[in-house]
């Protein structure tokens, strides 16, 4: 990959993250923190091209651990984030049941 | 496989958390937009295996790495699915932590086996990587020791502390400097020690309040390691997903900082200008006016608005959904019932509405800051369940306390105010409230859930 293609790919990049969360309320800042958490919890993928690469000691533990350490990240990240979504996904339902019965 | 194929697959893996940011940030979507960025990162650890090889190269250490993924599973998955949701954030922290260090290892592993032929460029990028992963790492620990209550949750200041702290970055930049002309590996290992140093350092002055604002930032930052990883490593989705988490954290930061009336440049550098607390122990033998569940049923059950303040003891407590049978008798009596939520309600911004929404509490009733401070003239009686920094007056009044200057709910406006609370203790940020002398005060001393359970009872028999 050329620098130049690099730099463009950084750039645009930049200016999407930006531009996706512009508009976020209140209410899901700690969602999309915990959700952005897990995305970058994919390290996970440059761990393991390191230690599928790796030949000596110190580096296959090296990467073994960042293994270990990026899938806790990314797993745990989104499991969590949807734990925490969860809740908010069941208030209309629980809602929509309630006038279901004032309606009978 | 094939590397168009490979490299399209990424592509899309891209693109997935492309939308699962924009999901996030809708409460509608928002569910799926995560499950859609968690098949993504699935998508892309399953693909990296089969990842077309350079010439000469073969597969190693398969076995391992598969363990070692099983063995983060085992520990992630029940951590996540476990853990209170009233200790979601330092866990928040912590996984950020992980991740910050998984990506310093991952530089560095890199690195040695780049040797010599390492380029300039891809020395700068590991030098980047290696200072922001430790820093991060040893910063979301810290964050955690504080949010656990492990250590004390007040800024920690000792004298010449800027120094020490300038002296460490000094130290930082100087070895990544001796790193990039010299190489080898003495260098980077004096540097990741000192960047591990530095984010201890860095976290300590900042105030218990301040915790969510340098949790978001350290997540941002992590997310631009794991950019310069990628671009060691020529992986373009590590660019791009680590570019995304940089530069959505960071506008998430700003916005947080701005929920609670902090300046983004002032939490950063807060570690070189802090200065130690003004002091607030000499209020601790006023009086009080305590009262017993039946004066606070009386009180509400005459009140036409009452608006309740939850915070973080509320949560603690497990007090959320005796607050809501509360609520919803007052509301069966025609009175005009509401939840005032700060942003910053609990530990961490929408922390307190995460919580709310477990307890089914109907979403119109729960009134963001703005929209519910000017209706405290016409409100007869506040219920503050387990908050204290959020109403605390002192934001407004004591230049220099570490909440100056934060916006809060003006519940002194309001005809009543019963504080549920467990103890005097100040709050999280540790500052005294002046609010708890007030004339108009009455306290409710005991276990949120137990207070409010009585006072539920009370408001049956009358």
């Amino acid at each position: 990959m050329t620098s130049m293609a690099i730099l463009t790919i950084f750039a645009l990049s930049i200016f999407v993250g930006f531009e996706v969360v512009s508009k976020v309320s209140t209410t899901l800042h700690t969602p999309l923190m915990s959700g952005a958490n897990a995305i970058h919890g994919i390290i996970l993928v440059g761990a393991i091209m390191v230690a599928d690469g790796a030949t000596s000691t110190l580096e296959t533990s090296l990467a073994i651990a960042a293994v270990l350490l990026a899938t806790i990240n990314m797993v745990g990240g989104f499991v969590v984030t949807d734990r925490m979504l969860e809740m908010f996904k069941g208030k209309p339902k629980a809602a929509k049941a309630k006038d279901a019965e004032a309606a009978k | 496989m094939n590397k168009n194929i490979y490299e399209l697959l990424g592509l899309a893996v891209a693109l997935s958390f492309i939308l699962a940011l924009k999901g996030l940030s809708a409460p509608k979507t928002a569910r799926r937009g995560n499950l859609i960025g968690a098949a993504g990162a699935t998508l892309a650890t399953v693909v990296v295996f089969f990842a077309p090889l350079g010439e000469g190269k073969s597969h190693h250490n398969t076995i391992l790495i598969i363990a070692a993924i099983a063995i983060g599973v085992l520990v992630g998955v029940p951590a996540a699915r476990k853990i209170q949701m009233t200790q979601m954030p330092q866990l928040v922290a912590l996984f950020n932590g992980v991740g910050g260090g998984a990506a310093a290892l991952v530089a560095t592993a890199e690195y040695l086996n780049l040797g010599d032929g390492a380029s300039t460029a891809e020395v700068v990028a590991t030098v980047f990587t290696v200072i922001v992963g430790c820093t991060s790492f040893s910063g979301s620990v810290v964050t955690f020791l504080k949010l656990q209550e492990l250590m004390t949750t007040r800024p920690v200041v000792f004298p010449g502390g800027r120094f020490v702290i300038a002296a460490t970055l000094a130290g930082v930049l100087g070895t990544g400097g001796w790193t990039i002309s010299s190489g080898g590996n003495t260098p980077l290992l004096v540097m990741g020690g000192l960047a591990l140093l530095f984010g201890v350092l860095f976290v300590l002055p900042v105030g218990g309040a301040d915790v969510p604002i340098v949790i978001s930032l350290l997540n941002a930052f992590t997310g631009l390691t794991v950019a310069a990883s990628g671009y060691v490593l020529q992986s373009t989705l590590l660019i791009v997903a680590g570019t995304l988490v940089g530069a959505s954290g960071t506008i998430l930061t700003r916005k947080m900082a701005e929920a609670m009336g902090r300046s983004l440049f002032g939490t950063l550098f807060g570690a070189f200008t802090a200065k130690p607390q003004v002091a607030t122990g000499e209020a601790e033998a006023r009086s009080v006016k305590s009262g017993s569940p039946d004066d606070v049923a009386i009180l509400l059950n005459y009140a036409q608005r009452v608006v309740i303040v939850p915070g973080f003891g509320l949560a603690v407590a497990q007090a959320q959904h005796t607050v809501r049978e509360l609520a919803d008798m007052l509301a069966a009596k025609g009175i005009d019932v509401a939840y005032g939520i700060h942003p910053v309600a609990g530990r961490m911004p929408g922390h307190m509405n995460v919580l709310l929404a477990e307890a089914n509490v109907p979403y119109e009733q729960l009134v963001e800051m703005d929209e519910v401070n000017p209706t405290f003239p016409q409100t007869d009686v506040v219920l503050v369940v387990g908050a204290n920094d959020v109403v605390n007056p002192a934001a407004k009044t004591t230049p220099g306390c570490p909440i100056y200057g934060m916006p809060i709910l003006d519940v002194s406006e309001a005809g009543n105010v019963i504080f549920l609370k467990r103890s005097m203790r100040p709050g999280f940020a540790g500052i005294e409230n002046e609010l708890l002398y007030d004339a108009k005060t009455t306290l409710l001393f005991g276990d949120a859930k137990d207070s409010l359970t009585k006072v539920v009872n009370a408001l049956k028999a009358l």
